[in-house]
């Protein structure tokens, strides 16, 4: 029986990131896992809802819903994004009846990329090796809070070979990005990630994992300032083998 | 230095807060323990989930027969010779306030620790008209002599060190005094003492009010409470509506769970049980007893998406745990409750159009949500005012052309590939070895304090070909 699964590849991995999805597919590829990605995909409409635009991100969401209401099931490489499909899409649409139906269904089939791997693929999903590293690993709110995802990538980081795995004190603290929120209010932003930095820092990690771009954009960022900082990676990333510098 | 500057913005206020080292120490490490203490004291409580269901259903239960409860705890308070006063805002409440004052001749009242005073601006109403208002919860007291707000739920002063605390109390009280706790709670009390015994009015929230008996339940840490409601002849105990709960077993379920998030403590120090004035033969207890309940916006909420936040039981987890309240403390948010909840019950006092100022105040952590002992929602509340705003057109021109652009273009594919390309052709000049360190405005904003990531020269909409092509 071979698995299929539906890249909902978000914004954030398509223009920015796209090396994230190809790390996705190829470990999703290596588990034999059958990858798709349907045409014509953007955002998950996640920057309009934050900001009270809820109507707009309607729209969005039932131009996205055809594209993906057929799949087995959909892939996300974002703790944000999938939380938005999951949680969110169903009740962006209270006054119609069909495509909110549409939306529950396709709710059900989604799945944030390290969910996917241990609850679908198997708990030891993972045929990777960085040898000499130490991992420490950051938990995305709407991941950890949203949808509840804790131990699936910390287990999956825990069978890297020859990486040691490092809890940072805070792990399931926001690092300050927040959506726009880092961009209408970017002081308090900006102390709450030093905070996120320091405590990244303590760790002495060579590598920080996180399960969403966002949460990637901003420690990134701000760990570029930082002389020497761990790198930022993805956790498909890791899972590729991807990591020594 | 920590006043309330109510005619600059949140983002100004909180831009001082950040530059403010003594406040961002003191506020660090208060709500480090509190948070620390907090999870121990859950973690140890056996079940904790099933408590805070129970605690939900009785909430849900008052909220939906409100009317019925707030009658019958009306009523049992007359019965055990207490008088009662219903208040549909501050206003109502003040007068009331005053007029029982002015009645009984007034001169000096002591106050237990109570947010909803705070709310209504008693103690200027009082001090304006001759009273003499004192604090004597620690923390009150100390932001009363600093002419400063609670910056807290239930830790007024937690913005303030020791060091600033000797400092302010050697001035105020005219003698040198060292930045020693134990000293300075002993000149506290010995202070509050004094006024104790002066004070011919005691004025106190209310924690829990029980409807079946009349009970007005008060819980506190340092017996303060307990003098201002047994000492002087006359106690008036105010109250906002949604307090009242329906018996003596709901109050455990309550005491259970308040003590816990609030400090991390099993149990409060004190927990007082007022019922009634003094009866024949007691040594204790005040000959009167008024209880004002207070409604000042809260029957607004009984319906629609904000219902829950009077599930509020005040407890502050959720400001400990809030990335933005530990960064910039409660005097950024310019309101009587600061916080996650606090916003939302700002958007409560004000009425529609309130608040949308600190809705944008959250990053959405749902940490809040977590850390409520009663699971209010407050990321969909916070979601819901910013909705309004937008409906109300309560945010600029430009904010709603940028997010207009974006809606179309993210419901368009072709816009969607074409506003890539574009991006792509006109980053060069920011970009500098693959990193951008300066962009102009708005998101100059987010190059303040990280680095963008430029657009990558190939999306991964283009890349997909080629994986399909070699894959499975």
């Amino acid at each position: 029986m071979s698995l299929t699964a539906s890249l909902f590849v978000t914004c954030l991995v398509d223009l920015f990131y796209p090396e994230v999805g190809e790390a996705i597919v190829k470990v999703l590829r290596a588990q034999g896992v059958k990858v798709g990605c349907p045409d014509g995909q953007t955002c998950c409409g996640l920057p309009l809802l934050n900001n009270g635009y809820h109507s707009q991100a309607a729209w969005v969401a039932r131009r996205m819903i055809p594209r993906f209401e057929h799949a087995e099931r959909i892939v996300v490489p974002s703790g944000s994004c999938a939380w938005m499909l999951r949680n969110e899409f169903p009740r962006l649409f209270p006054h119609d009846a069909a495509t909110r139906v549409k939306a529950e269904t396709m709710s059900r089939k989604v799945f944030e990329f390290s969910e996917f791997l241990v609850q679908v693929v198997g708990p030891d999903a993972v045929n990777a090796s960085l040898p000499g590293t130490t991992i420490t690993y950051h938990d995305s709110c709407h991941l950890l809070r949203g949808l509840g995802v804790s131990e699936p990538p910390r287990r999956l980081i825990r069978r890297i070979e020859g990486a040691r795995f490092v809890e940072m004190v805070g792990s399931d603290r926001c690092c300050g990005f927040g959506g726009s929120f880092s961009v209408k209010l970017p002081e308090i932003s900006g102390a709450i990630l030093r905070e996120k930095m320091q405590n990244i820092e303590a760790t002495r990690a060579d590598i920080v994992v996180a399960d969403d771009c966002g949460c990637i954009m901003q420690m990134k960022g701000g760990l570029a300032r930082t002389p020497n900082g761990p790198r930022v990676l993805h956790l498909a990333q890791v899972l590729a083998g991807e990591g020594i510098r | 230095m920590s006043q309330v500057a109510l005619d600059r913005s949140f983002e100004e206020r909180a831009s001082g807060a950040l530059k403010d080292l003594p406040l961002r120490q003191a506020l660090g490490i208060a709500t480090e323990r509190f948070m620390a203490q907090r999870m121990n004291a859950f973690h140890n409580l056996p079940g904790a989930e099933e408590l805070r269901q129970r605690a939900r259903a009785i909430k849900e239960d008052v909220l939906t027969h409100l009317d019925d409860y707030l009658g019958q705890l009306a009523d049992s308070v007359r019965k055990r010779g207490g008088v009662v006063h219903w208040a549909k805002d501050g206003a109502e409440a003040k007068e009331i306030v005053l007029a029982l004052a002015k009645e009984r001749g007034v001169k000096h009242v002591v106050k237990s620790k109570s947010m909803v005073t705070e709310e209504i601006e008693l103690n200027e109403a009082l001090e304006g008209a001759g009273i003499r208002p004192v604090e004597t919860d620690l923390g009150e007291w100390i932001i009363q002599l600093a002419h400063e707000k609670p910056s807290h739920i239930i830790a007024p002063a937690i913005h303030k060190t020791r060091h600033q605390v000797a400092e302010l109390f050697s001035e105020r009280l005219n003698k040198p005094l060292p930045a020693d706790i134990e000293v300075l709670t002993a000149t506290a009390r010995e202070q509050l003492r004094q006024e104790f015994l002066q004070a011919d009015m005691g004025i106190s929230g209310v924690n829990f009010a029980i409807a079946e008996t009349g009970t007005l339940a008060l819980v506190t840490n340092e017996g303060n409470g307990r003098m201002v409601t047994s000492l002087p002849p006359l106690h008036l105990a105010i109250m906002g509506l949604e307090k009242v709960i329906p018996t003596l077993d709901d109050l455990m379920v309550f005491l259970k769970i308040l003590a816990r998030s609030a400090t991390g403590q099993k149990a409060s120090t004190y927990v007082s049980l007022i019922t009634g004035v003094r009866r024949e033969g007691e040594l204790d207890g005040p000959k009167e007893l008024h209880l004002l309940i207070l409604d000042n916006g809260r029957s607004r909420f009984l319906s629609g998406p904000y219902r829950e936040a009077l599930y509020c039981i005040r407890c502050g987890a959720c400001l400990n745990v809030c990335p933005v309240y530990r960064q910039v403390g409660g005097h950024a948010y310019g309101s009587t409750y600061p916080g996650p909840i606090g916003i939302v019950l700002t958007a409560m006092l004000q009425g529609p159009g309130g608040s949308k100022e600190l809705a944008a105040a959250s990053s959405l952590c749902g940490a809040c949500e977590e850390a409520c002992p009663l699971e209010i929602n407050i990321p969909h509340m916070l979601l819901e005012l910013r909705r309004e705003a937008v409906g109300e057109r309560k945010v600029s021109a430009g904010e709603r052309a940028a997010f207009g652009v974006m809606a179309a273009i993210l419901s368009r594919p072709r816009l969607y590939r074409l506003a890539g390309l574009v991006g792509r052709l006109f980053q060069w000049p920011f970009v500098t070895s693959g990193r951008i360190g300066r962009l102009p405005f708005p998101l100059s904003r987010w190059t303040l304090n990280r680095d963008f990531p430029p657009l990558s020269p190939k999306p991964f909409s283009a890349r997909w070909q080629g994986l399909n092509r070699n894959g499975a």
